[in-house]
This record gives C-alpha cells, structure tokens and sequence, in this order.
C-alpha cells in the first residue's frame, strides 16, 4: 500500500510531463536512493513477537577481557528502531530503573552515559546484565521483564550512551528535564559510536 | 436534481433502517437530555431552512425563463429592484434565526452548567494510552478506591468527574449521559453530570490518541444508591485470598513472572501503578478498556496475546507457557 | 511573406505597428525557449498555474486512493486489512494533502492563472518569485510522499496535536516531516498571496476601478489577506515543533513553563481561516460561472463583494469553535458560538444574491452549470450542519465524531470541490484551446454528485450513532457495520465519477471540440484573448469601461498603446481607479528560482536530521538569491 500510492504520483508526473523526461526520471532515480537508506527507523513492530531468541540457562558475557578477541558487536534492530529505543525508555522509568542509575548520570548504580562500561557496552552485553544482574547490586530481571522488553531497554541504555544514530535517539520528555535528549547526547568520543 | 437526491435518501434510509440506537438522541442524563432538545430544535430549523432553499433554487432553474433580451445587459431593473427588497429581507431573517438559535444554544449550555457544585460523589480520571484510571475520592483517605476504565455512579446525584491526562490529549464522552471534555496534560478540566435513569453506558475516547485510540473505551454503571453504597464497599476491600490451588499457582507465577511490575493487586507484593489496578477486576463487565468482556476465555485471549487484540497496546505479551497461562487467568478471573 | 516591419531598436513602442508585426515581435520578447532550460527558466504565469493545476490534481488523487484504503478497512468491523500504524499514517496523508497540498494550492493556481487574463495585464507580479514558489511546493509535496514511501508519513493527524505529535509520543520522523512539509508549502502560499495582491492592486487594465473588478478576483484578493495573516501563525507553530523535537526546546511542554494547548490555538488560528482560504475562491468560481450560464450579469456585486470581504475578516473570530472541548471559560465559548454563527450572515446573502441571479435570468444547462447547482445544494447542507457545530453544547456531543466528518466534506468538497470541477469544465477552453465533453461531464457530474451525498450523508447518521473520527476500527456491538458498509460501497461511485472526470480532461485535450477565444460568452477580460493565450496575454493591452466589458463592447475593446515591445512590459496604474501611472517592466526568465528552491528544499529537508543545516543551507541559499537579484540594468536605464 505504502509503495505504491507515490509510485502513482511520480508515474504520472512522468507521463503528464513526456517533454522532460530527463527531470522525471532524476526525481525517480533520487527517490530509489533513498529508498534503502531509510527505514528501519521508523519500524514499528506491534506483534509482541521476539525475533532475538533467548538463550538457554545463564547467559554469558561475550566479552574476553584483554585478549584482543572480542567479538564485534552486531547491530540489533532495536537500537536502529526510533519506537523500540523510546519504548525503552519509557520502561526505563516505568521499572524505576532510574531508583539507581538516575537519569543516566549513575549514583547507586554506575553512569549509563559515560563510556566506562564494566560488563560492556554492546546490546548483547546489557541485555546480558539487565537479565543475569551483576555484583554490587544490580538486580536479575529475568523472567520479570519479557525478552522484547529487556531488549528495548538495552537499546534505549545504548541510546543514554550516545551510542544510537541521532535520527533514532529519543527526544525530550514532556517533564521536567534534568539533562539534554538522548538524541542530542554527544558520542562517546574513545570508541567513535561503535562501542568496544 | 433534487429528484436524485430524494432517491439517494430513499435507498439510505432502506438500508440504515433499525442498525444502531441514536445514542446522542436518546439521552440518558441531565446533560445529554438539554442537549439531544437542542439538537431537535436545530435539526428542524436546519431542515426546513434547506428544504426553503433548495425548493427556490429549483424553482429559479427550472421556471420558465425571464424572456430573451437582446443583450445579457439589458435585464430587468424592476426585477432587481423587487430581489434586492426579498434578498434584504431573507438576510435579515437570517440574522434573527441565528440570534434565536445562539440564545437557545446559551440556555443550554447554561442548564448543563447549572448543576456543577452540587455533586455528592467526585471521581478523579486519568487519560493513559489506552485506558482510564479510576480514584474516588474521599475525604477519608483510607476511603478512596482505585480502579479502572468502569465508573459506578449513583442515578439522580450529580457526579464530578476531574480530568487529567498522563501522557497525551485524551476526551471523555459518554454519548447518551454527557458530551466531551478534554484530557490535557497540564491542565485540571472537570465535568459534572447527572445519570437518570439506571443502566450501562459505554463512553470511549473521543481526541486521536494513537495506535489503539479506537479502543480505549470504558463503560459507566448507574445504579440507585444502595447498589452503589454496596459497590464503593466491596472495592474497598483488598483483594481475595485465592482458595484453589489453580488460582494460587497463579498468584506465584503473577508475582514472580513481572505482572506486578505496572499492575497492583492490594493486599499482595504487586504494586505498579502505571497499569490498571486489578484488585477487583474481575468484578468489572469489560476488559482491556472496554475491548473484551469480562469472561474467562477472553481473558485468556487477551493475557496470552495483547498485542493480537489491540496492537501497540503497552502490554507486552509474557513468556508464559500453557499451564502458567492457565493458572493466572484462573487467579485474575478470581478477583472478584 | 517578405518582413516589412522597422528594424528592431531599443525602446520599440507598439504604436505604429500593424497587428501581425506586434504579435511577431512580442512573442519573441515573452515567450518561453523550449526545452529543459526553459521549462525550468520560465516565469510565465500561465505555464507556472498550469502547473500547479496539474500537480495539486495529482496530490488530490493520492489522497483520494488514502481514502479509498481507509474506506476498505473500515468497511467491516475489526478488520485487519490495514493496522492502526499504517491507518493513522493514511488519515494524515489524506488530511495534510488534501488541506496542504490539493485545496489551497490548487486555488491559488487558479489565481495565478487567471487573475493577470481577468484583470487584463501581461504576468502576474513578481514572476520569479512565483517560480520559486512552485518549486518550494512540489519539493515539499515530493518529500511528505517519499516520507510516507518509506514508512515516514506522518501519523499524528493533519492537526498533529502535541504532546501526540511532540518529542516524546511522536518518536522517529514522522512528524518533523510533516512539520517542515507545512513550513515548505505555507512559504509557497505566502509568496503567491504577495504576488496576487500586487498584481490586483497595481497591473489592472486602466479604467478597471474597484467596482469592475471581477468577483472572482475580488475572491482571490481576499483569500490572499487571509493568507498573508493566518498562515504565519501555522509556519510559527512548526517551527516550534520541530525546535521541541530536534533541539529540546519547551514550547509545548507543560511541566517546563510550557503549554500543550498554544499548539492548537497557533494551528486553528490559520486552521480555521484556511477553510475560508478554500471557500473563499470557490465563491468566486460560482460568480464567475452563474452570469455566464443565466445571461445576466450578477445580481448583488456590491453585496458580494462585501459579503466576501466581511468572510475575510470574520473567519479570523472563530478558532476556537475547534477547541470548546479543551475546557475554556464559558464566556470565551459563547462569543466563539456567536461568531461562528455571523458568518453564517454574509454566506447566506451570497447564496440568497446566486438564488435571485438564477431567478432573474435564463439558465443554461451546461456541465460548469450543473456543478455550481450541486454546489448550492450541498454546501447549503453542510452550512447549516456548521450551525448546529458552532453551539457549544451541541459541538460536545458530535465534536470530533463522524458528524463532523459528515459537515467539512459537505463543506470542503460540496463548498468547494463541486465549483472546481465546474471552474475545471469551464475554463478548461481558455486553458487548452478546446471543449471538455458536456456528454461525460453530464455523467460525471451525476456520479459525483450521488456518489458524493450517498458517501458523506450516512457519516451525519454515524455521528449521532456514537462513532468517533480517527479510529482504525470498530467493534462488531456497536451497530455501525451497516452504515459504514454502504458508506464504503457508496464510495465507489463517487470514485467512478471523479474517474470519469479525470477521463474526461485528459481525452479531450486531444479530441476536445475546439474552443475558439470565447465559447461561452462570458463578459469578462480573460475571454477576449486567444485560447489558450499567447504568452503576452493580450497583444495590447485592453481598456475597461463597463463591469463585463465583453458585453458591453461587442465588437472591439479599446486599448492602450505605447508599450515596448523589445522589452517586458505591462501597465501599472493607482490602486483606487486604475489609472495608468506608469510602463513597468517584468522580468525576464531565469533559472535562479528554481536553484534557489533546490537550495531552500535541501536546507529544509536537512533541518528534519539537524539544525545545523539551517546554517549550512544559508550558503547555497545565499548564492542562489545573489544569482536571483543580480543587477542586470533596467531597461527603463537604458532610455
């Protein structure tokens, strides 16, 4: 449906338009550029379903520290996804997850929006931190939280980071604001917006 | 051409005759009532006015015509001498229909105004994506109750409903009791209203509030005091002790399983207070905002799957196997 | 045939020539070089007009196949066909475009076509920025509908309330796509209501004195007022939008100091007066058509040139008849109530002055004709439907239900659709050289018509039932399947006849009857020239003394001379009487507007992903409006 009503307009400008043809077809051609840079942004998947299945028994850090052989991070779809990261966000405060880590700024739990990450700072690691727990506090959501849940959350503690495309950051909230938008926090500047 | 028109009304009132009650024309409250005359008085004085003009406007077509001149220019001045006198004259009956129509439309508004201070019940609504929570209050605190998307109401007493919203712009309309009132984050709307006549309404949202505006609905129950009296009671307990073993493995997997994350059972470890308060759920007549009845199955249905029935809705659906599913709806279904 | 004519100097007025020397000379001055450069290059009013014309049709029937696909999901109860995503996505596009991008460009289309004919002059004022403005237009038409392409379409309704459409429930892009869509086509409209005013007010023919102006241009010069102070206000309002999205400003954020309801007032202060900018025109075509098809002039000008000038005014009183369900103070309410219902004042007098023009003459039954018969019929309806809206108590019942969707269609399509289609049929000639069928407009016409009042007249009935706007779907128990089925069905024949109309256009631009200059005896100025015109309008310049010159002076017109003809210029004369002051030049071609709205679109749509585009953009901006104004000398200096 969504393809083909535009598809109507620019095939009729097309054929009302026979004399410039040269101009049609460069509007075409742009449009089928930016066709493929869109639009996993805008997804909104109200399914309920998980396509990252879960792991069986205790999962476990990918991380191997000092050896140089960490995986590299895969790019979920939920922190490409604008509605996934603001859907974490929400749960974000709906858990009071804010109790400890504050709006992001740590206090009893560590900072989300630094780049120090103790457990690291791919969403498979903090999807693997928001289930299993750490030391020192951080309680185990397993089983609490559904799957796709812990996932948008993930996504959105990436996006407190910087570490999400300022397109799909969340924006303000409509309360008051004690730190700048998600979309507007700067990228951690050692690891350039990839993570280690 | 107003043949056509006749016959298009013709074959739409064939096929609209006996669907669905006119719920604005068949008020059942105080509000609604001056509204629904007012409504008539306009409907008529609207018709009559159109039939009035469309009946001219045939007249002049298809009369026979004004005899040809020999040029456009040369028309009639006494024609136009005797239409400046009728056209002058139907502008100012215009005027005075008007002035008659916002007279009456200010009496209205003031009768339905009249009634704000002189309620003996004050319920507190909050507009969320897609539900209503519910607080009556009380000037004993340990008396309000919470619940929601239901309101129970006293018929014959003058109700105020304080209106806020959560997260976005939310309207509360009950067809046949009350009209709209807006739900605005930042602002403290109220509407007072009167229930005559017992019965079950169903109110919905009425401003565009996203993916499942269509379904956030809830229902108004009016009934005479002592049914009421006994209803405020009986939501004031804390929930029931579930005495199956069904309903109790529920109650285990509800608690460990997160539902207590957004919802609050009282009298339980369950206390989110960003969902629907399910003390007494299962004494309310729908489910999911006015989605579902409030059987056994269509809970099911709707625990096991939310995102099926109303897509986008908040409530995720849980990884729960068959017999866990079981075992919380037969607990939920248990909260009487 | 052997050239006889004096050799071309500079200064070459168009005294001492003979008519095939002056055609010969002034085609060369105006015309438009062919080719790609030149379809780019031009500022001829008729080919821009022309143009928006074609493009707002096109936008007219995307948003006419959004509402087919919204019609098709809610045919049935509970239907899956179209989920509450993509449906929201479709209700916005069909609103945004056709308010944006069909209803009041494709009335300023009209006016750019036609006010220069009408008023006898040879373009419109300020031709490049008419240009520019067509090309801001269809960038931001193009960019809403590739958005909307890739699941960017707006989704938060044509009105994008806040805090639905703000920062926090309006995530992705969506809405800043919309938003910016707004900020490009209210640039487009501000500059052609410029335009507009400026050539009425300064380049009618000399003698045209206020009271022989046209209705229609009468019409145009309202709706342009109008324009020029509502659509600032909608243009504030998203900009502060997408500040609040983009930069985490606090415009509409209650809990900062800021205010969810500032949105709606800025937005229905345009809001509403943009339902006058498109009824407004609309009157005008239906003055335009009536003394032509009943062989009379109108009766009442002077009334309905009153009548349309108090509508201007009044229709910036009513905003708030959008909003008596916000929980405003009551006697704010009741002064909106009452204002909604004066302008019901000046619109009844001009259906009451169109009733006794047809009383006083002798119809005739032609398509354009049929459509402004169907026009009284319908928009009457939906006028008293707009009486019963503007009385507080009522408007909370049906407010933001079916019935008002029942109301603005009868408004905005039976108000103002139904005397475009006839604007369309009838100065279709002027436009192409040649006659639309009258055997397809007649069927048209009639599919239109019942199609269109057995769509929209069940909405009123599912209003009344309880059926709110805006929904994705009912449920089964509500009793409105039978209603939106028909509804749904009904459809389908208004669709048929918009079909055939297309059909009907597009055949007869080959087949079509040839028109010949004035096909119907119309009295006014645009018919006194070739059909369609020559690029220079009128080979001199014609001078008016009587309201319908072309009834009055049979035979010929008189006309001025003195213009040069080796350079572009036309007549420019005092407001009040149109006594010609002075020979104004008009510009030349030029490809600068067309780079300066690739500029200013790139700077817009760059704006939606981060505000420093704003200061990027400024660079090509600036190199494209230096290229624009560049001083070329004036051949008023070279004399």
């Amino acid at each position: 449906m969504q393809f083909w009503l535009p598809t109507v307009f620019l095939v009729a400008i097309y054929r009302g338009q026979k004399s410039d043809a040269a101009m049609m077809r460069a509007i075409m051609l742009l449009a089928l550029l930016v066709a493929p840079a869109s639009c996993q942004r805008e997804e909104r998947d109200l399914t309920g379903s998980v396509p990252e299945k879960p792991a069986a028994g205790i999962e476990q850090s990918v991380l191997h520290p000092g050896d140089g052989n960490n995986p590299a991070p895969a790019r979920s779809k939920y922190e490409e996804t604008a509605f996934d990261v603001a859907e974490g966000k929400r749960l974000f405060q709906w858990f009071n997850c804010s109790g400890c880590h504050f709006n992001g700024g740590g206090g009893i739990g560590p900072a989300l929006m630094d780049d120090k990450w103790f457990y690291g700072s791919s969403i498979e690691n903090i999807v693997a931190t928001i289930k299993e727990g750490r030391p020192n506090g951080m309680p185990s959501f397993k089983g609490l939280v559904p799957e796709k849940e812990v996932w948008q959350l993930a996504a959105y503690v990436r996006s407190v980071g910087g570490f999400v495309a300022k397109d799909v950051a969340p924006s303000r909230n409509d309360d008051l604001n004690a730190a700048p938008a998600e979309n507007r926090a700067p990228t951690p500047s050692p690891f350039n917006g990839k993570g280690p | 051409m107003t043949r056509l028109r006749g016959k298009a009304l013709l074959l739409a009132a064939v096929f609209l005759a006996g669907c669905a009650p006119y719920a604005v024309l068949e008020p059942q409250g105080q509000s609604a009532g001056s509204i629904a005359g007012l409504l008539h008085l306009f409907m008529w004085v609207c018709m009559v006015i159109w039939v009035a003009v469309v009946a001219a406007l045939a007249y002049a077509a298809l009369k026979r015509p004004t005899p040809a001149a020999g040029s456009p220019l040369q028309s009639a001045a006494e024609f136009d001498g005797k239409a400046n006198w009728i056209v002058g004259s139907f502008v100012a009956l215009t005027v005075a229909i008007l002035a008659v129509l916002t007279l009456s439309s200010y009496l209205a508004g003031k009768t339905i105004a009249d009634i704000t201070g002189t309620e003996t019940v004050t319920i507190h609504v909050t507009g969320y994506q897609w539900w209503w929570d519910v607080e009556y209050e009380d000037t004993r605190p340990d008396r309000t109750i919470y619940t929601a998307n239901e309101l129970h109401v006293p018929v014959g007493e003058a109700v105020k409903i304080k209106l806020d919203a959560g997260d976005v712009i939310h309207s509360i309309w009950v067809p046949s009791l009350f009209g709209k009132r807006d739900l605005i984050p930042g602002q403290h709307n109220e509407l007072t209203f009167i229930a005559e006549k017992p019965g079950v309404y169903r109110g919905q949202c009425a401003e565009f509030c996203g993916f499942q505006h269509a379904h956030m609905g809830f229902t108004i129950v009016a009934e005479p005091r002592p049914a009421f009296d006994e209803w405020r009671r009986e939501q004031l307990a804390q929930a029931a002790i579930p005495a199956a073993l069904e309903q109790q493995q529920g109650r285990d997997v509800f608690l460990s399983r997160g539902c207590g994350l957004c919802h609050t059972v009282r009298g339980t470890d369950a206390g989110g207070r960003v969902a629907p308060d399910l003390t007494h759920v299962a004494s309310r007549q729908t489910l999911a905002a006015g989605t579902l009845r409030m059987t056994m199955t269509d809970l099911a249905r709707w625990i096991s799957d939310p995102q099926a029935i109303k897509p986008g809705t908040k409530m995720p659906k849980a990884d729960l196997d068959e017999r866990e599913l079981d075992a919380v709806v037969a607990y939920v279904g248990s909260l009487k | 045939m052997k050239d006889t004519s004096p050799p071309v100097t500079s200064g070459l007025r168009d005294t001492e020539l003979d008519d095939a020397t002056l055609d010969r000379l002034l085609k060369k001055t105006w015309e438009t070089p062919k080719g790609l450069y030149g379809w780019l290059a031009t500022v001829d009013h008729k080919a821009i007009g022309r143009r928006y014309i074609v493009t707002a049709f096109i936008f007219f029937l995307l948003a006419g196949l959004a509402a087919v696909a919204m019609r098709l999901q809610l045919a049935v109860p509970e239907n899956q066909l179209v989920g509450p995503d993509l449906y929201n996505q479709l209700f916005t596009m069909h609103g945004t475009t056709m308010m944006f991008l069909f209803a009041v460009p494709i009335m300023e289309a009209f006016g750019v076509y036609l006010v220069p004919l009408m008023i006898g002059t040879r373009n419109i004022a300020f031709p490049r920025l008419n240009a520019f403005s067509y090309w801001v237009y269809l960038s931001g038409g193009i960019m809403l509908w590739v958005a909307f392409a890739l699941n960017t379409g707006a989704d938060a309704g044509w009105f994008s309330y806040v805090p639905l459409a703000g920062p926090e429930f309006g995530v992705g892009k969506r809405s800043d796509f919309w938003a910016q869509m707004v900020t490009f086509t209210e640039v487009a409209g501000l500059a052609v209501a410029v335009e507009i005013i400026a050539t009425i007010f300064k380049q009618r023919a000399p003698g045209m004195s206020l009271d022989r102006i046209p209705i229609f241009v009468w019409s145009m010069l309202v709706t342009s007022f109008v324009i020029l102070f509502a659509m600032p206000a909608v243009m504030i309002a998203s900009t502060m939008l997408i500040l609040d999205r983009l930069v985490g400003t606090h415009f509409f954020n209650p809990a900062e100091g800021g205010d969810a309801l500032l949105w709606q007032h800025l937005f229905w202060f345009f809001g509403h007066p943009e339902v006058y900018i498109i009824f407004i025109p609309a009157t005008g075509f239906v003055s335009a058509i009536i003394p032509t098809f009943v062989r009379r002039p109108m009766f009442g000008h002077l009334a309905i040139v009153l009548a349309l000038i108090s509508i201007g005014f009044l229709s910036f009183g009513l905003w708030v008849h959008h909003m008596f369900a916000t929980g405003l103070p009551q006697l704010g309410e009741s002064f909106f109530t009452a204002s909604s219902m004066a302008i019901a004042i000046p619109s009844g007098l001009q259906i009451f002055c169109w009733i006794a023009t047809i009383w006083g003459g002798r119809p005739i039954f032609k398509t354009p004709m049929l459509f402004v018969l169907g026009f009284i019929v319908t928009f009457v309806l939906g006028g008293l439907t707009g009486v019963m809206v503007a009385s507080v108590p009522l408007d909370l019942q049906v407010h933001d239900t079916y019935f008002v969707v029942a109301h603005f269609h009868y408004v905005l399509v039976g108000g103002a659709v139904f005397p475009l289609l006839g604007a369309v049929h009838y100065w279709y000639p002027k436009v192409t050289g040649r006659m639309m069928g009258e055997q397809l407009g007649l069927w048209s016409f009639a599919l239109i018509f019942i199609g269109f009042n057995a769509t929209f007249f069940p909405m009123h009935i599912l209003g009344l039932q309880g059926m709110p706007r805006r929904v994705y779907t009912y449920m089964p128990e509500t009793g409105w399947a039978g209603t939106n089925l028909f509804v749904s069905l009904s459809s389908s024949l208004l669709v048929a006849g918009l079909i055939l109309f297309a059909w009907n256009a597009v055949k007869s631009l080959k087949s079509g009857a040839a028109a010949g200059d004035n096909p119907w005896d119309a009295p006014t100025l645009e018919w006194a020239t070739s059909s369609p015109p020559r690029s220079y309008n009128f080979s001199r310049i014609p001078v008016v003394s009587h309201r319908e010159p072309l009834w009055a002076q049979r035979q010929f017109l008189d006309v001025v001379s003195g213009l040069r003809v080796d350079a572009r210029e036309l007549v420019s004369g005092t407001v009040a009487d149109a006594a010609p002051q002075l020979r104004e030049p008009s510009v030349d071609n030029s490809i600068w507007p067309f780079l300066s709205a690739l500029a200013v679109g790139a700077t817009f749509i760059g704006s939606i992903f981060t505000p420093w585009a704003v200061v990027w953009g400024g660079i090509p901006i600036a190199i494209g409006l230096i290229g624009w104004f560049w001083p070329k000398g004036n051949p008023e200096d070279e004399e």
